[in-house]
């Protein structure tokens, strides 16, 4: 079990460093897209809150993937500041204690549930304010149902998450601003892409490219889990790997909700 | 833009370190926090509050005997994070709990609930909050959902502050703070933009024969861009939103705050609170106690505020209970 977990902690490590470059990369992108509706520091506040993380994860001595986790919500609350602090690194830290005795399919359930509700009590916003949370909600709504009803394995269901999400942030654009700073312009936020929504989308489709890694899925390229994610592989994969598999894809997937928020 | 400053991005720094100089504080290592010198106070009920610095004397102003316990600075207009906010929290308990005073903006909000969190994780502090939202200008702003929390925030410090004094517990404290939110109303303007450390320049542009009502105490546009009203004008404008929101009966006995925004002469702030007191005598209220001077500020903003606070007998107590901080001093009983 404790190899187990070391594995899994490694896979935090791993997914964490994917997403900080990812965002570090799209940092104008973001900013930009914040620059029309909000207060053009959204590229720059997600930067510096994951390199941070990047940092405060390397000097931790956890071993078990709560507590890293934990540790990369607490980083992102101290270094990001502003509403997206709490909703991104608050929701991760609270989602995290889900994860304690390991990540499986069924923990990072929990925590993509716990994280979305922490956003959006948080955040007070719902579907179609044009927030993260179109972007989160049915990525997590997807991820669930795939897990719970369709049984499907974790790295299909994560890959339907992810196109889920990116439907949300297709969503985003043609709708006016309720909630957040965009909601000052009103009509005027239309035809604009939400900022948050897009850099959810964005850490989830990097938690799925280590997950892929991780449990060899055949993903590389674009993602799209009707087309690349052959179910049938992933099955082979899966039970080839055991417990480890599982818990790979299940850890990228808890982290990634936690650390798509905005 | 002249300023006496050093560099912009160590002001707040500065600011606290010049704090603990002149008054009975001490901050917190490697924080913007800071508390009483004597915090925590053991058996006491804590109170604590925060938010953006550039509104001084608030928050860490009010620390001290029958007010605040702790105070956190966030950067210029800037919420404070979590983590700072939850060693506050933790710092301030006395074993009874701490009570946070949160003014209604979405990032005080958000990291206040955050640091509740936060502290739970790491203690077993008992936390209890007031979102303060008494202005009355606009229902939603460029920073918040619903009100804004402005100089009405104040008077929540001072009851929230007596009621842990003299030993109210967490539950007591909290629902005296939650009454004097209810019965609180503000509504402040603005003669000139205010101007930020760190951007240099004004926030918004007001022509020199404008004026803003309804702004908040960030430079956020207010409700109405007019032409230059005389003090009186202003007054009138400003007193019938508050009362129109506070709905007042005749005979009602009421505590006011005419409020600077930071950049305005205390004659001028006078000449506001003579016909304030002129026309609540004239709407059939009375005035119990009246305040006039920078308490709530938006750095150099020309421009003031006006709070009404609806009282009865516990809130006259409450007021009256002594008090001793460098922003606020009550001698006692009278």
């Amino acid at each position: 079990m404790a190899a187990d977990l070391d594995h899994q902690c490694d896979l935090v490590v791993t997914a964490l460093e994917a997403v900080a470059d990812r965002l570090a990369e799209e940092k104008s992108t973001l900013t930009e897209l914040d620059s029309a509706i909000g207060d053009a520091d959204h590229g720059a506040n997600m930067n510096r809150g994951f390199q941070a993380a990047l940092e405060q994860v390397s000097e931790s001595d956890a071993d078990d993937p709560a507590d890293l986790v934990k540790t990369i919500g607490v980083a992102l609350v101290s270094e990001v500041g502003g509403a997206s602090g709490p909703l991104y690194g608050g929701s991760i830290m609270s989602a995290s204690q889900e994860l304690e005795g390991g990540i499986t399919a069924d923990s990072s359930v929990a925590f993509a549930e716990t994280y979305l509700e922490t956003v959006e009590s948080r955040g007070k916003a719902s579907v179609g304010d044009k927030t993260m949370i179109d972007a989160l909600t049915p990525a997590v709504h997807t991820y669930k149902k795939s897990i719970e009803v369709d049984d499907t394995e974790p790295l299909e269901a994560l890959a339907k998450a992810v196109d889920a999400a990116r439907r949300g942030v297709e969503f985003t654009t043609p709708i006016r601003a309720k909630k957040g700073r965009a909601s000052y312009l009103g009509w005027r936020s239309v035809g604009h892409q939400d900022p948050g929504a897009t850099s959810t989308f964005m850490i989830l489709e990097e938690l799925l490219a280590v997950a892929a890694e991780e449990l060899d899925g055949d993903l590389e390229g674009e993602v799209d889990a009707e087309a690349d994610v052959d179910p049938a592989e992933l099955e082979g994969e899966s039970d080839e790997s055991g417990p480890t598999g599982e818990t790979g894809g299940g850890g990228s997937e808890a982290e990634s909700p936690s650390e798509g928020d905005d | 833009m002249k300023k006496l400053i050093n560099e912009p991005d160590r002001v707040v720094d500065e600011m606290l370190e010049g704090m603990v100089a002149a008054h009975d504080l001490r901050r917190l290592d490697g924080t913007e926090v800071v508390v009483r010198e004597d915090a925590p106070v053991e058996g006491k009920v804590g109170i604590v509050s925060g938010g953006g610095s550039g509104h001084e004397p608030t928050h860490a102003g009010y620390i001290g005997d029958g007010m605040l316990d702790g105070a956190a600075a966030g950067a210029v207009f800037t919420s404070p994070t979590a983590d700072q906010l939850s060693e506050m929290i933790q710092a301030c308990d006395g074993g009874e709990g701490v009570f946070c005073v949160i003014k209604n903006y979405e990032g005080d909000v958000m990291n206040f609930e955050t640091a509740v969190e936060m502290a739970g994780m790491e203690s077993d502090v008992e936390v209890e909050s007031v979102v303060v939202d008494d202005d009355v200008a606009v229902e939603d702003s460029l920073y918040t959902s619903g009100r804004r929390g402005v100089c009405g925030t104040i008077f929540v410090h001072k009851v929230a502050g007596a009621a842990a004094h003299r030993g109210d517990d967490l539950e007591e404290v909290k629902r005296v703070a939650e009454k004097t939110n209810d019965r609180v109303g503000t509504m402040g303007m603005a003669l000139t933009s205010c101007v930020t450390p760190e951007k240099g320049e004004p926030t918004f542009d007001l022509s020199a024969d404008e004026i803003e009502l309804g702004i908040g105490i960030h430079g956020e546009p207010g409700t109405e861009r007019t032409d230059v009203m005389s003090a009186d004008e202003i007054t009138d404008h400003l007193i019938e939103a508050v009362l129109d929101d506070l709905d007042l009966e005749s005979g009602a006995e009421v505590a006011t705050i005419v409020n600077g925004m930071g950049g305005t002469p205390l004659m001028e702030l006078y000449v506001v609170n003579r016909r304030l007191q002129e026309l609540l005598g004239e709407a059939g209220l009375e005035t119990w106690d009246a305040r006039v001077g920078d308490y709530m500020t938006s750095l150099d903003m020309e421009g003031c505020s006006i709070t009404v606070l609806e009282l009865d007998d516990e809130l006259k107590e409450l007021l009256a209970h002594p008090a001793e901080t460098p922003g606020l001093t009550v001698a006692g009983e009278r």
